[in-house]
């Protein structure tokens, strides 16, 4: 009989209709490693924040027994006092503060009403020791390294009495070093007798460290291999993670000519200072006119920072490369000069950097092309309401009025708002950075039907995306990227879901 | 749609910008019962609006700050030095009133751009970087004062800014033909602008609202705006002070809607990331904001030293809160995006005519001020409110 710390038994979440885990079985046994893979969007983050009560008790369906006992946690604080700990991708640190207050934030040693400050810093020194970082306890955590900064992270929950410690995607944001470093510290905390949920992408990772390794698709358990009866391999993982048959939902394209290059990146490489890496590595990228490309990779994997380095740069990376636009070389220096040489961007994240919110449908539609309703400078008022309802009509944005705000409409809506504020600008190439992204199939099916009709048109498009159905139905050829780098070019033809996620998780 | 309903329906939906119509008349009328008529004598209401104005034309470039989710402490010195500035050319250099009030404005541009530059290229939270402004104009308009004390202005041009009024060319029964004729001329081409855009609008086939409700909008702001005019023509006509500040509100009014600057100014307030992933200048626009506010604030020096025909060492002093509490009555939203520059201008009478109508009743300064204070708390709940309703 296996000892399990944790069973979580027939987890269903819903979310407004949208099953987001559906009957999930997960079991963690004491005093091992188990690994939690599956794509973006396939439920992982979801299971932990259930776990973790951030969806509290009663919102979902389903057991969490852990040690032994039914846990109902109303919230964050339950789940840490039963000594579960998550450790997230963002670090919740504070970078002004200095190492020790860190470790003991919101645990404060006490003596009477008052901080003993002096006990902080020994017991800090010991939680340090454990994790095997050898910094000055008084060193602020902004002048460290973010491979040492997740160990202060660790020896944080450390301090804690922490049973279960939970990694989302720990080894993301590190070089290979320091992931090194972070795998070998896991297996010291396992031989301590902590378990360890580690969620990740990286395949060799998982490999390499994994007493077992259970595999999420479309909110469902798949399967649960067990390394010690050497169950785990690449393959079998992958294969797993993506078993989903193409659906037909793809509408079917006429095969067609391409025109001349459009678009051509040479060593294409960006630098975010704040980040303090490439986010962008010698990518070398071609676009025809007429031709979808599509760009794959998992989530981080600099897809979106390309998008941006090309879109006229408004993140201000340090860029280095040439880049061609209709054979001519170019130089950005702000979104409007991309603007003007063609080029438009439709966000991933439409609410957040892509629509204002609270101004109505055709106020954003010609907000990126207001020269399209203006003479010198004076808007034409009547002309934005024809150009929103011709929008409207070809684009199929069901609202009862142009006037609504944005905010109030459904997401695939609020996509094609966003898609059409682009198309207003009379591009000639497109970049939809997850263009599908949260919205129903019916609105996908019509977005794929705007983007046929597009190129038939002589539009060339680059679709970022992290579903791998989408990236194979759609583009013409593929780009997959890892770490910021391009890790293989494929043609639509013969290409697999396996072949891609083997290039993106390397 | 019946008459009511559909007037039902437009009052609903438009509730946002009707609201602070409706306080300002439920003053009025108030403070009309409780005096009986005398706030609304036409000696009364030519002096109230005189009184609002250097704060007004403050709270309509507040009001565009404010969208773009900044804020300028500065404006209240700046307008006092530079009023001390105006002063100093027009009585020690002996300059023309012609030359040193484009020259005063350039220097409230200047002091304007200054301020964006900090805010937009340096990247110093606005609020700290106007106050550092409101300091070192707070120093200046001493220095400047410094030797002579109050600066007396005796050129009458420039003073009737602030105490003169239009000619009247002939009185009529009392009232003030010129003055008449302004609001005649209002009138004609308040009619004639919804006429044409009603028209404008058929010929795009859109919908308008009904007739009869059409024509009751028409009477009823032709209405107002005669009124208005027949009270003011009944004392010395219209004040330049009242044209000044009506002139700066149709040229920000039609500036903030019905241009490019003025939808990406908008555009910045509501999401400025969106903004700039939209092609817009942020850094741009957001110095241009700070430079009409610049402005503006020399206007407001100009106002309020004509007004005194004098400038003296603490003018200016609490003018930036005035007028950001005249921009919040007025229906800004520091969120961000949203706020109107007729607003403004309503605010700052709104809270004229507290001032005015208290003192009319003898309300003793220190209830004065807790009452303004809770019409701005109630101002800005409202706003709240509505808002959630928006979505």
């Amino acid at each position: 009989m296996s000892d399990y710390i944790l069973e979580m038994n027939g987890i269903t979440k819903e979310f407004t209709g949208i099953k987001a885990l559906d009957d999930v079985n997960f079991k963690v046994e004491r005093g091992e490693i188990h690994c939690l893979i599956g794509e973006n969007g396939a439920g992982k983050s979801t299971l932990m924040k259930v776990l973790s009560g951030v969806y509290p008790y009663g919102t979902y369906d389903g057991d969490i027994v852990f040690e032994g006992d039914v846990q109902r946690f109303n919230e964050i604080n339950d789940s840490v006092k039963a000594g579960i700990a998550i450790i997230y991708q963002e670090l919740a640190l504070f970078p002004d503060l200095t190492v020790y207050e860190n470790i003991f934030a919101g645990n404060e040693i006490r003596k009477g009403p008052f901080v003993d400050w002096n006990e902080t810093i020994v017991q800090s020194v010991k939680m340090l020791e454990k994790v095997k970082l050898k910094v000055d306890p008084e060193t602020l955590i902004k002048d460290l390294g973010v491979g040492k900064q997740q160990l202060v992270e660790i020896a944080k929950t450390l301090s804690k009495e922490v049973k279960l410690l939970i990694l989302d995607e720990p080894t993301a944001a590190l070089n290979e070093n320091d992931s090194e470093n972070l795998l070998e510290l896991l297996k010291e905390l396992r031989s301590q007798g902590i378990t360890c949920i580690m969620i990740s992408h990286k395949l060799k990772e998982v490999i390499s460290i994994a007493d077992k390794a259970t595999i999420l698709r479309d909110g469902k358990t798949i399967v649960t291999l067990d390394a010690h009866k050497g169950e785990i391999s690449e393959s079998v993982i992958i294969k797993n993670m993506v078993g989903r048959e193409i659906a037909d939902i793809y509408p079917k394209r006429l095969d067609h000519e391409f025109g001349d290059t459009v678009l051509e990146l040479n060593n294409w490489s960006a630098y975010d200072s704040q980040l303090g890496r490439h986010v962008v590595k010698k990518a070398n990228i071609q676009l025809k006119q007429g031709e979808i490309i599509g760009i794959a990779g998992l989530m981080g994997s600099g897809r979106t920072e390309l998008a941006l380095s090309i879109f006229g740069n408004p993140k201000k990376y340090k860029v280095e490369g040439d880049m061609q636009v209709n054979g001519r070389d170019v130089q950005f220096k702000h979104t409007s000069d991309a603007i003007k040489a063609g080029i438009a961007y439709v966000t991933e994240d439409r609410k957040g950097n892509g629509l204002f919110l609270i101004n109505d449908i055709k106020n954003n539609l010609t907000a990126a092309h207001l020269k399209g309703i203006s003479q010198s400078g004076v808007l034409n008022l009547n002309e934005e309401v024809k150009v929103g309802s011709e929008y409207r009509k070809s684009l199929h944005i069901k609202t009862s009025s142009l006037e609504l705000a944005v905010g109030k409409l459904s997401g695939g809506n609020q996509q094609k708002v966003s898609l059409g504020k682009w198309l207003f600008t009379g591009p000639k190439i497109l970049i939809l950075d997850e263009p599908t992204r949260g919205i129903d199939v019916g609105a996908k099916f019509e977005i794929y039907t705007i983007m046929n009709e597009l190129i038939k048109q002589g539009m060339s498009i680059i679709m970022i995306s992290s579903e791998l159905n989408e990236i194979i139905g759609m583009s013409d050829r593929i780009y997959v990227m890892a770490e910021g780098a391009i890790t293989g070019e494929l043609s639509r033809a013969g290409t697999t879901q396996e072949a891609i996620m083997e290039l993106a998780t390397q | 749609m019946s008459f009511f309903n559909e007037a039902r329906f437009l009052i609903k939906t438009n509730i946002r910008d009707y609201g602070m119509y409706i306080a300002l008349f439920v003053i009025m009328l108030t403070f009309s019962v409780m005096t009986d008529g005398l706030f609304m004598s036409s000696r009364n209401i030519s002096n109230l609006l005189d009184s609002a104005g250097y704060i007004a034309v403050l709270a309509v470039g507040m009001t565009l700050i404010i969208v773009i989710r900044h804020i300028d402490l500065s404006v209240g010195f700046v307008a006092g030095f530079l009023g001390a500035v105006a002063a100093i050319f027009l009585t020690q250099m002996g300059l023309s009133v012609w030359l040193v009030i484009p020259i005063v404005m350039v220097f409230g541009i200047i002091i304007g751009l200054f301020n964006g530059f900090l805010v937009a290229k340096i990247g110093i939270p606005s609020f700290v970087a106007t106050l550092a402004g409101m300091l070192i104009f707070r120093g200046a308009l001493l220095n400047v004062t410094e030797s002579t004390g109050t600066i007396i202005v005796n050129d009458d041009l420039f003073n009737s800014l602030g105490n003169g009024f239009i000619p009247s060319l002939v009185e009529v029964n009392g009232l003030h033909l010129l003055s008449v004729l302004v609001g005649a001329v209002g009138i004609a081409l308040y009619i004639y602008s919804e006429l044409s855009t009603r028209r404008n609008k058929v010929t795009y086939g859109f919908e308008v609202i009904s007739l009869p409700i059409f024509i009751v909008k028409l009477v009823f702001v032709s209405f107002i705006i005669g009124y208005i005019t027949w009270v003011l023509a009944g004392y010395n006509g219209f004040s330049w002070t009242v044209v000044i500040m009506l002139l700066v509100v149709v040229i920000y009014h039609f500036l903030s809607t019905k241009t490019v600057l003025g939808r990406n100014i908008y555009a910045v307030g509501s999401n400025p990331e969106a903004a700039h992933l939209s092609g817009i200048n942020v850094t741009k626009i957001t110095m241009i904001v700070f430079g009409s506010m610049g402005m503006l604030a020399a206007l407001s020096g100009i106002l309020f030293t004509a007004r005194l025909q004098s400038a003296t060492t603490t003018a200016g002093t609490l003018f930036e809160l005035d007028a950001i509490a005249a921009a919040y009555v007025g229906g800004v939203s520091s969120a961000g995006g949203v706020g109107k520059v007729t607003g403004a201008i309503i605010g700052a009478i709104v809270m004229a005519s507290l001032s005015s109508g208290m003192n009319l009743l003898g309300v003793g300064i220190s209830y004065q001020y807790m009452i303004r204070g809770g019409v701005l708390a109630a101002a800005v709940i409202f706003e709240v409110m509505t808002r959630k309703q928006r979505g």
